[in-house]
């Protein structure tokens, strides 16, 4: 069993090391071969850890060796077990072999084909570090670690100096998140003596519920996953951080990093429960950010910016789902989210790579019949998303706003809006992109193809999984929980009780019936307007309104250009002031003061041995004359 | 007290006041006058009178110690001579002149 999961995590390790340091000189095709294949035998490792494990099964605690000891906590480099983290581990390898298969295919034309694989290998390491450690201080390793990686690949094609500076900008918007988080940490580690999990979890029942201590210790954790998840206000870096290759686009920014956030409360339910102030925080958070992300998405025209608003989103749904309490429901739609959201970003590499790096869906159209898998895998994307009926979305999303109306009604009637708004724009980006007339140059459409196999694969693969993810968890109503197996599953972590509100029977199928009524409608009115009406995506100048607003993101660059970067500007001109004003006149001062004391000093050393003595007599006559006086 | 020298008959005052003369003496000649030669025994004048005051405080007390003391410093003050002497001679052959105001070439 240690062997096995020390396997797990050092598989990556090892593929990391050789491809960083050997990979310049090795041949693609080993290279890219390699870097799949331990992430592979990691995900098959973990699937026999899974096997044997059951919902009742206790928490394995593999120690490794002992870190540091500190004032009387000792801190061990260990990982920890349970259906948490296998579940993770499963999602995390599992996609992230599929996506390293995917991208041997995707960068083959790329120069930093070696580079890529490294840091993706090292990216699976970090993020098996944070879901595996058995307390506070290694997940924040692997969660440093997932930051670091994020930014190498966001800024992979580092020539280009906007995706530098969208690098930058998600590594400082990280930063600022991870200061909460390791701010809680401290207060954990202060409170409780110790950060393994399992010890907080124990001592955590010594917090009163809702003292302020525990809301600043939940809140500053939350602010952490603020940060890695994207949410309002610390949520503009992952728009920008498209700027990476496509693969990692699926892998980082939707799959698994920054639902890394979902990890860490799901993981701290223990002080959470206590919190029901910060609880409500975070639904308030969440619903704010998916109802923003959302509008925002409405009118994007880039098909991976699209993407990455729903993304942004879909993490607020989960945040909502956390904020309720219903921490299963919140990694139900974390795993099915990780199923058709790598599969859209797939799909979408796969046309930009037939599009010849062509982001912009105004200049695509039509492709259905020249990219066919694409098109299919793509569609079946789109309807998991929006809420086609029982693809995994709808089941997911479902459970979650069916939580939501137990919690409040009009909880309910924003996220409601937010899934037809999903809908809109993810059928608005299908059809723009598939549908209608091929707009591109003449140029492209002699190169348009199909991607070849290594691609088309991940996706049919990805596509299966979108369309039955959801049957792990149907809703409790179908075979009275027989079949809510990832309820069952995961019941064991939760160390307090968390009551949901019951929903009567009937009025979850009429809410069921609405979203799926909704679902139809919404699918019909945008096939309507773009394939009857072929009706056209405007040049972004045109827009006008809300729709302005939409495309624009509602200024929120622009705000915070306008506030903080200025604010920090400000800072940075008034400290070049201070230094150059005042530091450096008194630091010169000093250095002026001591030329000029010496060049006074000077004139005393004249040369003539008289003074020398006069000077010396006089001291000694002063001295005895002192003396005398003092006697 | 008994068996004391003549040298007692001259009370310590006297003794004191005399060196205190010939120490200034000195000082004044090694500041005020310009000859190598004449400074170097100005400098010999101080170093002796305090030679004298040694001898006397010794003798006052009845301690031989000092008086010894005040030889090996004779002799440490021939040899200082011997070199001082040596550096003049030296000083002389290179400039012609034991004049010391022109042996400034150390001014800041």
């Amino acid at each position: 069993m240690e062997n096995l999961v020390y396997a797990i995590i050092l598989l990556p390790l090892l593929g990391f090391l050789i491809n960083g340091l050997f990979g310049k000189n090795l041949p693609k095709m080993v290279v890219g071969t390699l870097a799949t294949l331990v992430v592979f035998v990691s995900f098959c490792i973990t699937v026999s850890l899974f096997l044997k494990f059951d919902a009742e099964s206790q928490p394995v605690i593999v120690r490794a060796f002992e870190w540091f000891r500190i004032s009387g906590i000792q801190i061990n480099f260990g990982f920890q077990i349970d259906q948490l983290s296998l579940m993770m581990m499963m999602i995390i390898t599992g996609i992230g072999s599929l996506i390293h298969l995917y991208s041997i295919g995707y960068m083959s034309h790329d120069k930093g084909f070696y580079k890529f694989f490294t840091y993706l290998n090292l990216f699976i390491f970090s993020m098996l570090l944070l879901v595996m450690g058995s307390n506070y201080l290694i997940l924040f390793i692997g969660w440093e670690g997932v930051g670091l990686c994020s930014y190498l690949l966001i800024g992979f094609w580092y020539t280009n100096k906007e995706y530098g500076a969208a690098a930058r900008k998600a590594f400082i918007m990280n930063r600022i998140g991870d200061l909460g988080m390791i701010i809680g940490i401290f207060m954990i580690a202060s409170q409780t003596n110790a950060v393994d999990f399992l010890s907080v979890a124990e001592n955590s029942s010594k917090f009163a519920l809702d003292s302020p201590i525990i809301i600043f210790i939940t809140g500053s954790l939350f602010i952490g996953a603020m940060g890695k998840s994207a949410q309002i206000p610390l949520f503009t870096w992952l728009p920008d951080a498209m700027a990476g290759p496509t693969p990692v686009s699926a892998l980082i920014h939707a799959a698994t990093m920054v639902t890394a956030g979902i990890y860490l409360v799901v993981r701290s339910n223990f002080l959470f429960s206590l919190a029901p102030t910060t609880m409500d925080g975070i639904l308030f958070i969440g619903l704010l950010t998916a109802l923003v992300a959302a509008f925002i998405g409405l009118r994007q025209n880039d098909i991976k910016k699209v993407l990455a608003y729903s993304t942004v989103s879909q993490l607020g749904f989960m945040f909502v789902a956390v904020g309720i309490g219903a921490y299963t429901t919140a990694m139900f739609h974390l795993m099915t989210h990780a199923f058709f959201k790598a599969l859209l970003f797939l799909g979408s590499g796969s046309v930009i790579h037939a599009m010849s790096d062509e982001q912009d869906m105004r200049l695509m159209g039509g492709l259905k019949k020249k990219i066919p898998i694409t098109h299919i895998t793509f569609l079946i994307g789109t309807l998991a998303i929006s809420g086609f009926p029982f693809l995994s979305g709808m089941i997911s999303k479902d459970e979650i706003l069916t939580n939501a109306y137990g919690k409040n009604p009009i909880i309910w009637v924003i996220l409601f809006a937010i899934a037809a708004m999903t809908a809109i724009y993810m059928f608005r980006a299908y059809y723009l992109t598939f549908h209608g007339e091929f707009r591109g140059t003449a140029e492209q459409e002699k190169h348009l193809h199909e991607s070849p196999k290594t691609m088309t694969i991940p996706l049919i693969i990805l596509a299966g999984l979108s369309v039955v993810g959801g049957f792990i968890n149907l809703p409790h109503f179908i075979g009275h929980g027989n079949y809510s197996k990832l309820a069952h599953w995961l019941e064991s972590i939760y160390v307090y009780d968390v009551e949901l509100p019951e929903v009567a029977f009937g009025t979850e199928m009429i809410l069921l019936g609405l979203t799926v009524l909704m679902f139809f409608v919404v699918w019909f009115i945008v096939k309507n307007i773009y394939v009857t009406k072929k009706k056209m995506a405007l040049p972004d100048e045109k827009y006008s309104g809300w729709e302005r607003l939409s495309n624009k993101k509602l200024f929120l660059d622009e705000l915070y250009n306008a506030t903080f970067v200025r604010f920090i500007e400000g800072l940075g001109v008034g400290g070049n002031m201070f230094d150059k004003g005042i530091l450096n006149k008194f630091s010169d001062f000093i250095g002026i003061g001591a030329e000029d004391s010496g060049r006074a000093a000077k004139r005393l050393q004249n040369g003539n041995v008289e003074n020398y003595v006069l000077i010396m007599s006089l001291a000694i006559g002063i001295i005895l004359i002192v003396n005398f006086i003092l006697q | 007290m008994e068996g004391n020298s003549f040298i007692q008959v001259v009370p310590l005052e006297y003794f004191i006041i005399l060196c205190s003369v010939l120490f200034c003496l000195g000082v004044l000649g090694v500041l005020v006058r310009k000859n190598a030669i004449i400074i170097l025994g100005c400098v010999e004048l101080m170093l002796n009178s305090v030679n004298l005051l040694l001898a006397a405080f010794s003798s006052y007390k009845g301690d031989g110690n000092g008086q010894i003391l005040v030889f090996f410093i004779m002799v440490v003050a021939a040899a200082e001579v011997a070199v001082g002497l040596a550096i003049i001679a030296m000083m002389y052959r290179n400039t012609k002149s034991v004049d010391i105001s022109i042996f400034n070439k150390l001014r800041g």
